[in-house]
């Protein structure tokens, strides 16, 4: 069973604020699907190497060459806030 | 027989023969909509003035005399997670809600220049995590063979729109299962192609390396057809796959005599509806009488794909759902303090219930002191996974099952509990973990619900899946079946 410090953890690293109620139900839940889980740590994994991706492709690079790049602002018509050309934010430091 | 409820060749061949236009054809897709879509609930958003322009330029260069492309003047339905320039792409998330792309998913650009016409965008679970569309932060969509089941998910928009009438062709998109559980659910064609077939570029980024978009259909040719438009190397995508593409419905034979076919035990025992199973004997007699070599198999690891898959998928998305935190589209919360609580308080907002689960679960495999006992053990069991299919194709050109383990459930009957949930896709998540291209076929009823067969192809064995679908659908008539 995940304990409530360790719930609150998680959601720190996923920069999600939860209220008590969700971090009640996402402890219940969490520890019920690890639970189930728990029957790959039956298997004898030592010898096999992980897979990440199916594909046998590595290190795809395009040619070095300025390519077409979008208008400055389409890029920003979607900016909750913006200032001239820059997304703006709230107080940082 | 009304327009909406033709396949896409049956129609071209109409337009060719100026029996119909691309305009009548468009109407009568809307006027469909018009009169369903209150209660199926399928689009999130119409695109109606758009369409009917394309359609007009589909009838003026139809009176010009150019040649219509195989899909010219078709309605499709888009998947709302493929980036549609100028039109709304939400996701069915809050966090999306406002958000217009600046940009055509390059499948866009490949419908565009084939000259089909966009109907909408459908309703889907919220970032296709989900099973039934219960997930969308919008509304449920209904599943037109019974309105209070579900439709399946989480491309059920997309499928319950085929289904209905309310386009010819759509597009979903599918990570462990998402196109062909709704295709099963709502007796319609449904296609995952290959890892790296089609372009994920303009795709919002749900599992990257399980993603695929495939197409869903009335019948296998016009799944062959769409398949032909959409597929193919693109350079915006890197894990887009270089290969020689094949025209599709040059395997459309209907001979399969000879064809090696597995049914891997895992899929046929406990836990899969006795009705369910049924259907898929009978698909099996089918398929044996057209002369196809069908005998058992195995793959010993499927039990473990289920935590596999909900280790994997649930990491990749708590790293590309990173991206939502209010500064650069989407939603931003008002009740913002400084920088990191305006993330935290945007996220909290714009995320639905699944979706946080998700993360938080993705996000915990990642973490220190749990990466290797559980990410990292997740992904040596995929190996193994992958390597049981190899195994089978070993001896199989491919392998058969049913595509969901039941059919289409009431809504609220599970989504309290995400275990039962997660279930409904033991048949299918596999497929993704291993990269393969499978097809759901519908292969007839359960009671007054459609039941879909599943045909799993080796890495690009997609002419072979299409090949033995089409054999099946033309001694069968599940395909021609349409809900009331």
């Amino acid at each position: 069973m995940l304990s409530p410090k360790e719930v609150e953890h998680v959601a720190l690293l996923a920069r999600l604020k939860l209220t008590d109620e969700e971090k009640e139900t996402y402890r219940r839940q969490l520890s019920d699907i690890l639970d189930n889980f728990r029957k790959l740590q039956d298997l004898d994994t030592e010898n096999i190497p992980p897979t990440a991706h199916v594909l046998p492709l590595q290190n795809v690079f395009r040619e070095d060459r300025v390519g077409g790049h979008m208008a400055v602002e389409k890029v920003l018509a979607n900016a909750p806030q913006r200032q001239d050309n820059f997304f703006k934010v709230p107080k940082i430091v | 027989m009304d327009l909406y409820y033709l396949t896409a060749h049956q129609l071209h061949n109409m337009l060719v023969n100026k029996e119909i236009s691309a305009v009548e054809l468009t109407k009568s897709v809307f006027a469909r909509i018009d009169k369903l879509d209150d209660r199926i609930r399928a689009f999130v958003t119409l695109t109606r003035e758009q369409a009917l322009q394309q359609a007009q330029q589909v009838d003026n260069a139809r009176a010009a005399g150019e040649e219509l492309p195989a899909l010219a003047g078709i309605p499709v339905a888009i998947k709302d997670n493929i980036c549609t320039v100028g039109v709304r792409t939400t996701c069915s998330s809050k966090m999306l809600y406002n958000y217009i792309p600046p940009y055509n998913a390059t499948v866009m650009e490949r419908l565009n220049d084939a000259r089909t016409i966009m109907v909408g965008k459908t309703n889907m679970d919220e970032f296709a995590m989900g099973s039934s569309c219960e997930n969308s932060a919008f509304f449920p969509t209904c599943n037109p063979w019974d309105t209070e089941r579900v439709p399946g998910g989480s491309s059920g928009g997309s499928a319950a729109a085929v289904a209905a009438g309310e386009a010819v062709l759509a597009l979903g998109s599918d990570t462990g299962g998402s196109i062909r559980q709704p295709a099963s659910f709502c007796g319609v064609v449904g296609m995952k192609p290959t890892y790296g077939t089609v372009s994920r570029y303009g795709l919002v980024a749900f599992a990257s390396s399980l993603d695929q978009i495939g197409p869903l259909t009335r019948d296998v040719t016009d799944c062959a057809l769409l398949l032909n438009v959409i597929c193919g190397h693109d350079p915006f995508d890197s894990t887009s796959a270089p290969y020689d593409k094949p025209d599709y419905t040059s395997f459309l034979t209907g001979d399969i005599k000879g064809m090696k076919i597995g049914v891997p035990v895992e899929y046929m025992g406990e836990g899969i509806d006795s009705a369910v199973k049924e259907v898929i004997k009978k698909a099996i007699a089918v398929l044996s009488n057209l002369g196809a070599e069908v005998a058992e198999t195995t793959l010993p690891h499927t039990e473990h794909a289920l935590p596999a898959y909900y280790l994997i998928a649930p990491a990749e998305a708590s790293s590309n759902l990173a991206r939502y935190d209010g500064v650069r589209y989407g939603y931003r919360s008002e009740k913002a303090g400084d920088v990191v609580d305006m993330f935290m308080q945007t996220r909290s907002e714009g995320f639905g219930p699944e979706v946080k689960r998700r993360i938080m679960l993705g996000t915990y495999a990642l973490s220190a002191g749990y990466y290797d006992a559980y990410y990292n053990k997740a992904l040596k069991v995929r190996t193994l996974i992958k390597q049981d299919f190899d195994q089978a194709y070993e001896k199989f050109d491919l392998l058969l099952g049913p595509t969901a383990p039941v059919t289409a459930f009431k809504r609220g009957e599970k989504v309290d509990d995400p275990v039962q949930m997660y279930m409904v896709d033991v048949c299918t998540l596999s497929v993704n973990l291993a990269g393969l291209p499978a097809i759901s076929v519908p292969a007839g009823m359960a009671g007054n619900l459609p039941v879909g067969l599943q045909l799993i192809g080796r890495p690009f064995g997609e002419g072979d899946i299409l090949r033995a679908a089409h054999a099946f659908e033309q001694t069968t008539e599940h395909h021609r079946k349409f809900p009331e």
